[in-house]
């Protein structure tokens, strides 16, 4: 497997930044940035992690559950991550999350048909004080209200 | 750049830079004391160093209040092996959103903080454990980290004073464990975040067997200006034993929401009502997490004290990570308890059964509660089941779920009482069930 030629590079510099013969520590970041750019974490590319970092693909494989932002399965091209925990669940967090479900027509770790959007209720995101957030692939939203999510999602319906 | 209007009442320390033209960037930083401090160290012992960090009596502001003078002093300084600064920028626990806004807005006074820790303990290499989550502040970090060495502030012989540091960024990929330090050390060997047997520390058998110092980034911001201004000017701003600011993360039913730097040992009530511009809709205050979602819970009447850890300790509960979530009077407890439940059981490692079996039990007699389902019986028992996990488990994930758990339980029987004989819930969001 090749990647994005600023993926290689990345990876180059990943693989040297940590001690001489550390390189299983490179297993984690290597993963979720080569999820960002194929999409899921499949079976080629968990050995191909594993032969860049000099370990077994059992060894790759057994942290891909561990992790919650590894996934195996395509998710949306947009993936909507409503936090739902105590700051964002006294501000309304969970009802975000259930007009979300409804706005996209599907439930918690489900992608549209058209694979445009997935949905995930996620753990406390570092947002308390500006509550309820959600995040949209990496971008953060604050104060979101049930108006302002259907607004970003027209957003990014009409882009697609 | 993500911050809010300051305080009047905020004292200025680590968050001085905030709302600066350009703050993130190593012009402002140096046009604004940037780097003094490391200069300094550089003229200083380490064991100066490190006695300077310990007459500051700054602690631990990743949620447990360590001396960090003394965790630096654990570091054996004759070991053969190379020794590494581990910065814990996992920030996960719920309602703190602290490390974000110092990583974005100023982030070579991390950076510097961390090269003079590095000379303390004589480490040449520090390694920065973001949070999957916060991809924009692994960017952020990179950028400030590649001006840096630009610069000749990080590689070899930094400034021509001899010294060699190399800062590396690390992403995680969502796990709160991970911030536990010994997860967060099996973290970045590459395995999955299991907290390892404690002794050894890891200040003597650490990241790839080798003597690491980790520390939270808020800990560290404030290394340059304890070093610059002296110890004696930092200690003096809290309580004996308390010294310095914290960013307090004030969330929840309050008018004026937000990060604000404040003296160790200020009023919570006065954060509430002052800092926090009081409660939403003239309501009133019920309970307040002081800390982060493992802190047990004060009542309104309990909150009339300063916020240091000491203090917090004296009335059993934590001063914890600065996640200060203020709750009113239409919030449900049990809904509350059930939802900082949900957490722990999703994030516990499973390595220890007490807490893997505890919160996911914890959490379906609580979900069966919330939902009308729950007996009298039941009441003590979730308070039993708590204390069953305390002091059981290898890490503190468990005594997280369990210390809010009991305190909920012991200072709000009456919420659970409503919620009996399969009555709904008798607070606002019931009629839907909480969670699927």
């Amino acid at each position: 497997m090749t990647f994005s030629p600023e993926l290689e590079a990345r990876f180059a510099k990943m693989l040297e930044s940590y001690p001489p013969g550390r390189t299983r520590s490179a297993v984690v970041p290597m993963l979720l940035y080569a999820q960002d750019e194929v999409g899921h974490i499949s079976h080629e590319l968990i050995e191909e992690v594993a032969r860049r970092c000099k370990v077994t693909p059992l060894q790759v494989d057994e942290v891909v559950g561990y992790y919650s932002m590894l996934h195996k399965k395509p998710q949306g091209k947009v993936h909507v991550q409503v936090c739902t925990n105590i700051s964002c669940l006294i501000d309304g967090g969970e009802e975000l999350f259930q007009h979300a479900s409804k706005t996209l027509g599907i439930g918690n770790k489900e992608t549209t048909p058209d694979g445009q959007f997935s949905l995930e209720e996620v753990e406390c995101i570092g947002a308390c004080s500006w509550a309820p957030a959600i995040q949209m692939n990496y971008d953060f939203h604050h104060h979101v209200t049930p108006e302002k999510l259907d607004k970003l999602i027209d957003e990014l319906r009409r882009k697609q | 750049m993500l911050y809010n209007d300051p305080h009047p009442l905020e004292v200025k320390i680590v968050t001085k830079r905030f709302g600066l033209p350009n703050s993130a960037s190593l012009d402002t930083y140096l046009a604004t004391d940037g780097f003094k401090a490391f200069f300094k160290a550089m003229e200083m012992t380490p064991e100066q160093i490190i006695e300077e960090v310990k007459l500051s009596a700054l602690r631990g502001r990743g949620g447990a209040g360590f001396p960090a003078g003394l965790k630096w002093s654990f570091v054996p300084r004759n070991s053969p092996l190379p020794k590494y600064v581990i910065i814990n920028a996992d920030e996960s626990e719920p309602g703190t959103c602290k490390d974000r806004l110092l990583m974005e807005n100023d982030p070579h006074q991390l950076l510097e903080g961390i090269l003079i820790a590095g000379r303390a303990i004589g480490a040449h290499k520090g390694y920065i454990y973001i949070r999957g989550e916060y991809r924009y502040l692994i960017e952020a970090m990179d950028r400030a980290i590649s001006e840096a060495y630009a610069r000749g502030y990080l590689g070899k012989n930094i400034q021509d004073t001899g010294f060699d540091f190399d800062i590396y960024t690390h992403s995680g990929a969502g796990a709160y464990e991970c911030g536990e330090e010994t997860a967060l050390l099996d973290s970045i060997e590459g395995k999955r975040g299991i907290p390892r047997m404690k002794p050894p520390f890891p200040a003597v058998v650490g990241a790839w067997q080798a003597p690491t110092l980790i520390n939270n980034v808020e800990t560290l911001s404030a290394v340059p200006a304890i070093i610059r201004d002296g110890a004696a000017a930092f200690a003096a701003l809290g309580p004996p034993k308390n010294g310095g600011t914290r960013m307090i993360c004030l969330s929840g039913h309050i008018n004026k929401p937000g990060v604000y730097e404040l003296p160790v040992g200020f009023n919570l009530l006065r954060m509430i009502y002052e800092v926090g511009g009081g409660m939403r809709n003239g309501k009133k205050l019920k309970a307040v997490v002081p800390g982060g979602s493992s802190c047990p819970l004060l009542k309104a009447e309990e909150c009339d004290i300063p916020m240091d850890f000491d203090t917090l300790a004296k009335v059993k509960s934590m001063l914890g990570s600065g996640g200060t979530v203020v709750l009113d009077e239409d919030t449900c407890m049990v809904r509350f308890a059930l939802r900082i439940m949900k957490f722990y059981a999703h994030e516990s490692c499973g390595w220890c059964i007490p807490c893997r079996e505890g919160t996911t039990w914890l959490k379906k007699m609580l979900q069966r509660f919330h939902d009308g389902g729950g007996q009298k019986s039941d009441i003590p028992l979730i308070g039993e089941l708590s204390k069953n996990m305390l002091g059981r488990t290898f890490c503190a994930l468990g005594d997280a779920a369990a210390m809010p758990t009991i305190s909920i339980v012991e200072k709000f029987p009456e919420d659970f009482e409503a919620h009996l004989n399969g009555r709904p819930c008798p607070y606002a969001h019931a009629a839907e069930p909480v969670f699927a």
